[in-house]
């Protein structure tokens, strides 16, 4: 294996299917430490997928996949459990546990590893949930907090435990331009001032060209293209042209595989 | 014709593996329980309240009508017989050893099996459980086993408590309104039930405990996780549970008789 230090996730030649379409067909990604990375792609491609390939709730068909140097397939259950305390990971929706109120959620991980007492996990959790501007909602309830309040909690309990990468799985999807922007704000300064690694897995390129250092463009089970956002903007390419400018038709077609319109009308194609 | 053969072979295979995935996943919920009971015993304690507590309306209610609906049954029947004052030991015999724990477990899967196997799958749904795990917690052990847990130690106490109200009713029904005599109601339940009566009632309903915690935990974790794949896993909970608890009271009696 020729791994640098700096690689912190390194994936090769990953081939995964569902079912009979495959979602990857030999994808090759290297995660540099301490850098947010960018996942993207159009919808349906499987990133949400190769991130559950990277923390291992998939296991791939084909391929390995190093996280800091280790193949995760190897892994036994607690060694991926231990594995699993260095990830944190925000979900597309939050996935608070819905029975408990803001201040447990966050509490929830340092309840379950660690020994600390009452009064310590108090402090920490409220610290956490400073640093995401929720500290006067702890004691309510998930279900009475806003989309992006939700994930800013969510945002929190990820990072309670102070892993070494963080994973956002579509920070951006559903909010207003205020949340969104808080978002964006908080994924680089966690970054930043914690010295992770985040991996945003996400569609809207606006908001990522402003907080990644490094985007790979996923299409059609491969990395079509690879850079920092300038250049997948100023790429020729006409896949990462469509994408970074959301254009309509291109390389992905707008209109799914379909028998002839006109035929489809007429009735001709049942015939 | 063998294509018909060949799809009755694939739905007989697939229904083969799924019932040995459901007897693995009842060896998992086993082989977590010692360790949730004794050193989370606040979880257990949350899901009998839920699953118990919670239900025990709903049990005081049908136990007083059902046992209302014995009393009348039996004095109607026995009094062709003049055997009206044995109603109290008809009544404690039916309600200790069928109704008290055959009418709780169908109850139990309406109310706290549903409840069980819907938040499961909605969880499910909600990627609450996916976030357990990447947050190195088991949900298995952190979620299933306590709510498992708590629908085993539940069923008993709630057909304890039909049965009481159970008999209840039957006193109201059978001394207050019919005049059966109070003495001979309860005197003749006293010589004739048996602690092997109780005991029969007992192992029922923690056979039907264990039947319906586990019917509701494996719907619910294994739910599609939509609308549509949650609704199903709630109504199969009901539909299967009532079938099994049938079944093992067959079963169980035969063997007890």
């Amino acid at each position: 294996m020729d791994e640098t230090p700096e690689n912190l996730i390194e994936i090769r030649d990953l081939k995964y299917s569902r079912g009979p379409r495959p979602i990857f067909d030999g994808l090759n990604l290297v995660i540099k430490r301490g850098e947010v990375t960018a996942l993207m792609g159009p919808s349906g491609t499987g990133k949400t997928t190769l991130l559950r390939l990277i923390t291992r709730q998939l296991i791939p068909q084909q391929g390995v996949i190093y996280v800091s140097g280790v193949d995760v397939s190897t892994l036994n259950i607690r060694e991926l459990y231990e594995m699993r305390q260095r990830f944190g990971m925000l979900f597309q929706n939050g996935a608070l546990l819905t029975d408990i109120s803001v201040f447990e959620n966050v509490a929830f991980p340092l309840r379950e590893h660690t020994k600390l007492t009452n009064r310590l996990i108090r402090h920490v959790v409220l610290t956490k949930l400073h640093a995401v501007g929720l500290r006067g909602a702890a004691d309510m309830m998930p279900a009475e907090l806003s989309g992006g309040m939700a994930r800013r909690v969510a945002l929190a309990r990820a990072m309670v435990m102070d892993p070494e990468i963080l994973i956002y799985d579509e920070p951006f999807v559903g909010l207003d331009p205020i949340s969104m922007g808080v978002i964006v704000r908080l994924v680089r300064r966690m970054n930043d001032a914690l010295g992770i690694t985040s991996i945003i897995v996400s569609h809207d390129v606006a908001e990522v060209s402003t907080v990644a250092d490094r985007s790979f463009l996923i299409s059609e089970g491969t990395v079509a293209a690879s850079g920092s956002p300038d250049e997948l903007r100023t790429a020729k390419s006409e896949l990462v042209r469509q994408f970074m400018h959301g254009m309509a038709d291109g390389p992905v077609a707008f209109h799914f595989q379909a028998p002839g319109y006109e035929e489809q009308l007429l009735g001709r194609d049942s015939e | 014709m063998k294509r018909l053969a060949l799809d009755v072979y694939h739905t007989l295979l697939e229904s083969i593996r799924t019932f040995g995935a459901f007897q693995l996943f009842f060896l998992r919920l086993v082989k977590h329980s010692p360790a949730i009971l004794f050193s989370r015993f606040d979880l257990v304690v949350k899901q009998v309240y839920n699953a118990g507590a919670l239900s025990l309306v709903i049990i005081m209610i049908c136990g007083l009508f059902v046992g209302g609906v014995l009393g009348l049954q039996g004095y109607s029947n026995l009094a062709r017989f003049n055997a009206e004052d044995s109603i109290g030991v008809f009544a404690a015999f039916g309600l200790t050893k069928e109704l008290g724990p055959v009418i709780t477990a169908l109850l139990f899967a309406g109310r706290a099996g549903t409840s069980l196997a819907s938040e499961i799958g909605l969880m499910k749904a909600t990627d609450q459980l996916s976030a357990m795990e990447m947050m190195a917690v088991n949900p298995v052990r952190r979620v299933l086993v306590p709510r498992f847990l708590g629908g085993v130690i539940a069923m008993p106490l709630l057909a304890a408590v039909f049965s009481a109200i159970g008999l209840f009713g039957t006193h109201l029904v059978a001394v207050e309104l019919l005049n059966v005599d109070v003495g001979a109601f309860w005197q003749q339940m006293q010589n004739t039930v048996d602690i092997e009566d109780i005991n029969e009632g007992i192992l029922k309903s923690v056979v039907f405990g264990i039947t319906a915690s586990h019917i509701a935990v494996w719907e619910g974790y294994n739910a599609i996780p939509t609308a549509e794949g949650v609704g199903r896993a709630t109504t199969r909970t009901v539909v299967i549970t009532a079938i099994a608890v049938l079944v093992f009271d067959f079963m169980i009696t035969a063997a007890m008789i």
